[in-house]
Formats: C-alpha cells, sequence, structure tokens
C-alpha cells in the first residue's frame, strides 16, 4: 500500500500493478574516501557514517534501513569512487 | 563472504583503482557517468578512444579499461582530430580540464569546432587547475582566492556554452556533477550524435578550489550547485554565464551540420572517381 | 576501366624537391599529413593536399604546427602512416610533440627544410642552422634520427627510408633538408612499386590480455598495437612502465624507460647510420659534409686529385644518431678535417668530438649563399701543407 501525500486527488489506476522496486547497497568499503555524497544526496536518507575505519582511515557509510531502499540507484551514480552500488531485488509477488 | 564487485568494474583498467583523486573531487563522478553511458548503450568498447590532457581529470583516460591515450597539455583534441580522421570507425572522446581545454588548448578547441571533426568532448570544469595546486585559469569567477590571485581574481571567466556554441558545435549542454542522471542521459546523446559535441561538468574541487573560496568540502560544494543549478534547456548560451547565484544548466545546441569527416570522405571519392577517369 | 595506380609515379620526372619529398612519402605508404604552411616548405603541404585524397588519404591543414605534431601522432596511433612538413619556426612549435613522440615510442616523419634564423631569420633562404636542435630540440635525455638529402632525387629516396626507419624503430624521424634542395628542381627517378622496399611496425603476436604496450622486444622495441583492435591500452607522455602505467614516483621506471628509449638507437647505430665514402681509401685530407655543402664538397674533392691532393669525402646522411665511429676512423687516416656547414657552428663540435688530436677546420656560411667549391677546395689545399 503506497501512502498517498496530501497532494494527490485521484488515485492513478494502475496504483496497484506499479511495485516501487526494492535495493540491496553494497559498499566497498576500501574505496570510499569519505566525500559523503551517498549519504548526503539518497533520498530516503537510509545511509550514514559509519563507527568502523577502512584502511584509509576514512569511516565509510553504511545503511541505517534497509527496508526503505528503492533501487534509485542515486549513490551508485554520484559515488566518485565506485564504492558503493545496489542491487535490485528480486520481488516476491513479481513484478 | 563474496567479494562485491561493482556493476561497472569491467569498463575500469585493472590495477588502477583506487584513482588518484581526492575525496570530494567530482572527477570520479564523471568517470562514472561516462562508463554508465558506455554501459547503457551497450557500445563496443574495442571501439572508443578516451583522450585527455595534462590535469586531474587528465588521468581519467588511464583508468577506463579502453584504447587511451594522455598527451601533452592541451593537444588532445588536436590529438584526437588525428585519430577520427585516420579511423573514422573508431568513436573519440576527449575528457579534459576547463585548463587544458580552455587555455592552453584554446585555439585547438575552437578549430575543431569550427570544422565539425565528430569528436566527443567532456569539460571537467573546477574553477582552477586543480592539479598544480590551485592557480587561476580561463573559468575561474571573478574575485575567487586562488594561489597565483591572492587579492582576488581580476580576470573575466570564459562563458564555455557560449565559446562553443560560436565556434560551431552541434552539441552543448552543461551539468554538474550533481545532475548525474541528466548527464549521463546527455553523454548518451553526445555518443550518438555526429559532429562535434561538447558537454560542460561543473564539479567540485572541494580541497584546492573549494577550500580557499568558503566551499571546504564536496558537500558544501554539490549544495552550492544544487542551490544556483537552473535547468533551462534551449535557451540561449550567450546568457548562460555562471555567477556564484545562479548555474544554468541544461541542452543549448543540438543542431545537424555536415561533419568534417563526411565532406573530406565525400572529397576524396570525387578526387578518386576523377582520376579513376583517366587524368 | 581498371583503376588508376596513383601511388607510385614510377618513371622521370622533373620536380622540385619539396614535392619529391611528398612523393616520396606517399610512396612509403603515407596516408595522412597535418601541418601549417611555412616557407619554405608549403610545397610539401601543397602537393600532400593534391595528392593525398587521389590515394585515399587524408589531408588536414590544422591551425598551427603544434596541433600538426599532436594530429601526426594521433593518427599513427590510430594505424596510419603520417608526416608533417615545416621549416626552423614551425620546427621549434613541434618541439614538446616531437618529445610525446619519441615518449610514445610513434612511428612518424617530420620534414624540416631549413631555412635562415634564429627566430623569423629569411624565410626564402637555405641554411643548415636546425641541426643541433633535430638532436636536442626537445626537453628530457632521448635520442632521434635525421637524415639529409642533398638532392631532389635523395628527397625522394630519403623520405622513404624516413618512414622505414620510424616503422622499425618505433621513434619520429627529421627529413632535415634546406631551402637550396627544398626548391630547386632536378631529375628524378622514380622505380616501380615492386622496387620499392616498404617496412611496417612490429604488430603485437600475442592476445590483448597478456600485451603490454611497451614492453620491448629483444632488439629493445615494443611491437605496436593501434586504437581499435580491443588492446585497451595506455599510453602517456609521463614515465611509465611497460604496462603503460604512470610511474611518476619509480627511480628504476625512470632509468628503465629513459635508458631503453635512448640504447634503441644508440645500440642500433651500425644498423641505423648511412654515410657515402668517396675517394677515402688513401686520403689524408677529408670534407666532413652534408646535405646541400656536400655537393660543393665533391667537387672540391674532386678538384683537389687534380692537383694530386689525396682528399676525400665522407658525406653524412645520417646525421643523427651522430656516426661516432666512422667519423673517428677518418680522422685517424687524415692530416686533417674540413667542415663547411651553412651556419655557424653546429655539427662541425660532433665531428672535433669524434675527431679527437686531429685538427678540423671549420667553414661557416650564413646567408643564403652555399659553399662555392674554390673554398673548400682552398681549405683542402692549406690543410693538405
Amino acid at each position: 500500500m503506497i501512502a498517498m501525500p496530501m497532494r494527490m486527488w485521484r488515485k492513478p489506476l494502475d496504483t496497484a500493478k506499479v511495485k516501487v522496486p526494492e535495493g540491496e547497497v553494497h559498499i566497498i568499503k576500501s574505496r570510499c574516501k569519505g566525500c559523503g555524497f551517498c549519504i548526503e544526496f539518497c533520498p530516503k536518507e537510509m545511509l550514514e557514517s559509519s563507527e568502523e575505519f577502512n584502511e584509509r582511515g576514512v569511516h565509510p557509510p553504511k545503511v541505517k534501513d534497509k527496508s526503505v531502499c528503492a533501487h534509485c540507484s542515486f549513490c551508485e551514480a554520484v559515488c566518485p569512487d565506485f564504492a558503493i552500488y545496489s542491487v535490485k531485488k528480486e520481488c516476491k509477488d513479481g513484478c | 563472504m563474496t567479494k562485491e564487485v561493482h556493476p561497472f568494474e569491467r569498463y575500469l583498467r585493472g590495477g588502477m583503482i583506487p584513482h588518484i583523486w581526492c575525496e570530494g573531487c567530482g572527477n570520479g563522478i564523471i568517470l562514472n557517468c561516462f562508463v554508465h553511458a558506455i554501459d547503457d548503450l551497450k557500445m563496443d568498447i574495442d571501439k572508443i578512444v578516451v583522450v585527455s590532457g595534462i590535469g586531474c581529470i587528465g588521468r581519467l583516460s588511464g583508468y577506463t579499461n579502453t584504447d587511451s591515450y594522455h598527451t601533452t597539455h592541451g593537444r588532445a583534441i588536436a590529438f584526437a582530430t588525428g585519430v577520427k580522421l585516420a579511423n573514422p570507425d573508431l568513436t573519440v572522446t576527449v575528457i579534459s580540464g576547463d585548463g587544458d581545454l580552455f587555455a592552453i588548448g584554446g585555439n585547438h578547441f575552437i578549430h575543431a569546432a569550427r570544422r565539425n571533426v565528430d569528436i566527443k568532448v567532456i569539460c571537467a570544469n573546477n574553477f582552477n587547475y586543480g592539479m598544480t595546486g590551485g592557480q587561476y585559469g580561463p573559468t575561474t569567477p571573478l574575485n575567487a582566492w586562488t594561489t597565483t590571485t591572492p587579492y582576488g581574481n581580476i580576470e573575466h571567466p570564459f562563458n564555455l556554452v557560449h565559446l562553443a556554441a560560436a565556434s560551431g558545435a552541434v552539441y552543448v549542454a552543461r551539468w554538474t556533477t550533481l545532475h548525474v542522471r541528466r548527464l549521463v542521459e546527455s553523454i548518451k546523446k553526445m555518443l550518438q550524435k555526429e559532429g562535434f559535441a561538447f558537454i560542460e561538468v561543473i564539479t567540485p574541487c572541494p580541497e584546492i578550489f573549494g577550500k580557499r573560496n568558503k566551499m571546504a568540502t564536496g558537500i558544501e560544494m554539490m549544495n552550492w550547485f544544487k542551490k544556483a543549478s537552473d535547468i533551462q534547456n534551449n535557451s540561449d548560451p550567450a546568457k548562460a554565464g555562471i555567477t556564484p547565484e545562479r548555474i544554468v544548466l541544461g541542452e543549448f545546441v543540438d543542431i545537424e551540420k555536415p561533419t568534417y569527416d563526411y565532406l573530406l570522405r565525400d572529397m576524396i571519392l570525387k578526387v578518386q572517381k576523377r582520376v579513376r577517369g583517366g587524368e | 576501366m581498371a583503376q588508376k595506380d596513383r601511388t607510385v609515379l614510377t618513371g622521370k620526372h622533373f620536380w622540385e624537391g619539396d614535392v619529391a619529398c611528398a612523393e616520396g612519402a606517399i610512396a612509403a605508404g603515407c596516408r595522412f599529413f597535418a601541418g601549417y604552411p611555412i616557407t619554405p616548405a608549403t610545397e610539401v603541404a601543397e602537393r600532400m593536399a593534391q595528392r593525398l585524397p587521389e590515394v585515399g588519404g587524408i589531408y588536414v591543414q590544422m591551425e598551427d604546427e603544434i596541433s600538426s605534431m599532436a594530429a601526426v601522432i594521433g593518427a599513427s596511433y590510430a594505424g596510419v602512416k603520417s608526416m608533417t612538413a615545416t621549416s626552423g619556426p614551425g620546427f621549434s612549435l613541434m618541439q614538446e610533440n616531437i618529445g610525446l613522440a619519441v615518449m610514445t615510442e610513434t612511428p612518424c616523419v617530420i620534414v624540416d627544410v631549413m631555412r635562415g634564423g634564429p627566430s623569423t631569420g629569411q624565410p626564402t633562404k637555405p641554411a643548415q642552422q636546425d641541426v643541433m636542435q633535430a638532436k636536442w630540440g626537445s626537453h628530457g635525455d632521448y635520442e632521434i634520427i635525421a637524415l639529409a638529402p642533398n638532392s631532389v632525387q635523395e628527397m625522394f629516396d630519403l623520405t622513404i627510408e624516413a618512414f622505414n626507419l620510424s616503422e622499425i624503430y618505433r621513434i619520429p624521424v627529421i627529413v632535415l633538408g634546406d631551402e637550396i634542395v627544398g626548391h630547386m628542381y632536378e631529375r628524378v627517378t622514380i622505380p616501380s612499386k615492386e622496387a620499392i622496399k616498404i617496412v611496417n611496425r612490429k604488430m603485437p603476436q600475442i592476445s590483448p590480455e597478456k600485451y603490454a604496450p611497451f614492453k620491448p622486444d629483444k632488439d629493445l622495441i615494443p611491437p605496436m598495437a593501434i586504437f581499435g583492435q580491443g588492446y585497451h591500452f595506455y599510453a602517456t607522455g609521463l614515465t611509465h612502465d611497460e604496462a603503460g602505467r604512470p610511474r611518476t614516483d619509480s627511480i628504476e621506471a625512470q632509468k628503465k624507460l629513459v635508458q631503453r628509449l635512448c640504447d634503441k638507437i644508440r645500440k642500433n647505430v651500425d644498423k641505423i647510420v648511412k654515410l657515402e665514402k668517396i675517394m677515402l681509401e688513401d686520403a689524408d685530407v677529408a670534407v666532413v659534409s652534408y646535405g646541400i655543402t656536400s655537393r660543393a664538397a665533391l667537387s672540391a674533392v674532386r678538384k683537389a686529385r687534380q692537383e694530386r691532393i689525396k682528399a676525400g669525402l665522407l658525406r653524412l646522411v645520417t646525421v643523427w644518431p651522430f656516426p661516432d665511429k666512422y667519423v673517428a676512423e677518418v680522422a685517424e687516416q687524415v692530416k686533417a678535417l674540413v667542415v663547411p656547414e651553412m651556419n655557424y657552428g653546429q655539427l662541425v663540435r660532433e665531428v672535433e668530438r669524434a675527431a679527437k688530436e686531429t685538427p678540423v677546420k671549420f667553414l661557416p656560411k650564413l646567408g643564403e649563399e652555399p659553399h662555392k667549391p674554390i673554398e673548400i677546395l682552398d681549405a683542402l689545399r692549406r690543410a693538405h701543407k
């Protein structure tokens, strides 16, 4: 069930058919340089800086809440270091 | 524990990643968008040549798993012209910096655009000469602090999209490294377009330019892009000068014009036909 | 209708040197010319502009000599034999990219039709003032090959030789003409296409995965892959290792690379160098000469023989690498050497160095008039006493 923002006065006809994709974020910690772009610009704000250090001495990101990832892949696209990517999870009821 | 493999790993040259670019530098994003575009288009990677000049972004040609060449300062476009004319089956791309393409390389840029040589040019505009420690260049904003403008820059910067359009480029666009989706689409369009195509990508240089100009981190610079960007497709490039308050983005030029390669081949065929006719 | 092959214009012609040079290039397989007009080399460009389209080749007039040299390297890396032609001022502009061509081991030919310098100098007058520049013009340690034609026929023959040498050694080769040889008209005989020996660059024999673009064979020369064949190689002007990776940090990499780039020429001097030895067997005084001056030198040596002076001529067809050993041999044999040059002292320094104790008489010439045979003869007479 998709929560409807107040400004949507009409429910789209194919709402039931369209499923929000689910993604799984993978982080290649050793490559991260700690720029923070993925954390800053994730539309779901589901990433945060982790406590651990990588070899470089920076804190790579970690997933705060993996259930909200919509596989938008913005983190993957905006990462300058090829350190993070999103994999689409297979949806259970076929989509 | 399975090893993490980035989906674009095969486009990256083995043993060269992690690259030398700073934390928060946008050059890696340009590399990312470039290979993303190639991947989306399913291009034959054997036929892509990446040429770059001197500068931080100039190291990009070493990171792509393609036939690559790293030229002398400013001469990437001239080199690329030679490659494309000699083998028109290759997709020849030039990815270089604002100083390399428009200071020392300015002359080669305008002539290649004028001739409409079929090469694809991406300019990483970070408003200074980063590699050598942050001197000013032809795109440094007025009043900016750089190591060779310690009292503020007194030179007016170029409006690169205006320059490219005026020189005759058939495709001109400007994006930032924040607008990754549109940048990928723009690169895809450019790769499929015939003629001299140019994309200016505003990219953060936080360590060197940003730090001295009140934007010490990549995030601050990207947020500036977010705030100041104004996407206006098909607007007049002459009015698209960059100011701290407004960065006009979009596609400025998208026209058709016979390419140098086409005119050259056409001429050669005509001459050969005449010669065959018994001169 | 059978297609006329216009690549080799077999037969006898009456051409100027620049034209013969262009024809030599086309006969050698050159199919790309990028250049900028400059007196006295403009005619090479004009001939190429006219002839290259006939043979399916590409003439592009770039915006300056810097971009011309860059485009020449680009075309060579795309697999096409390429060349440019210029004179002193343009040659100066090209130096940085000549260094790039040396560093990335690019086969290509640069024709320098020398004129009076320095700077803008005397554009329409001959000189031999770029000889040292041909070797030392770019920065850094490197070796180069330079040939000095002394006739219109040699402008044809030596241009072919230049292409062959550049392909074998993966190095830019300079054809050092001068305004006289470039602009004078002489008879040229062009052999049949089959009679012309063409050499092409070594191609890699291994798969792309195993290929290292700058890994040399035993002869110190790496096989050359070109763009578009799936080798995905990286070539850079930075100091690099055999895989082409930049190694700006490594002493070992710098030593290995610079030494190999020089040694591939230094160790092959005997194979590269071409000389003409005239009447040297019993000579006790000799002229060492190259290019246009060698014609007056030959005349002087013949006249000297008529006066019973045992004079000989060592003509350097290859000016770089300098044939130290051969000059030293002649120097040991004779009482003195005479070196006429249309400059104020360039190759004579190399001769002096190789000649060691043997006195060397230098005959400079500045301005458009080449040496007269009598001037060289006089020097031979005095040296002989």
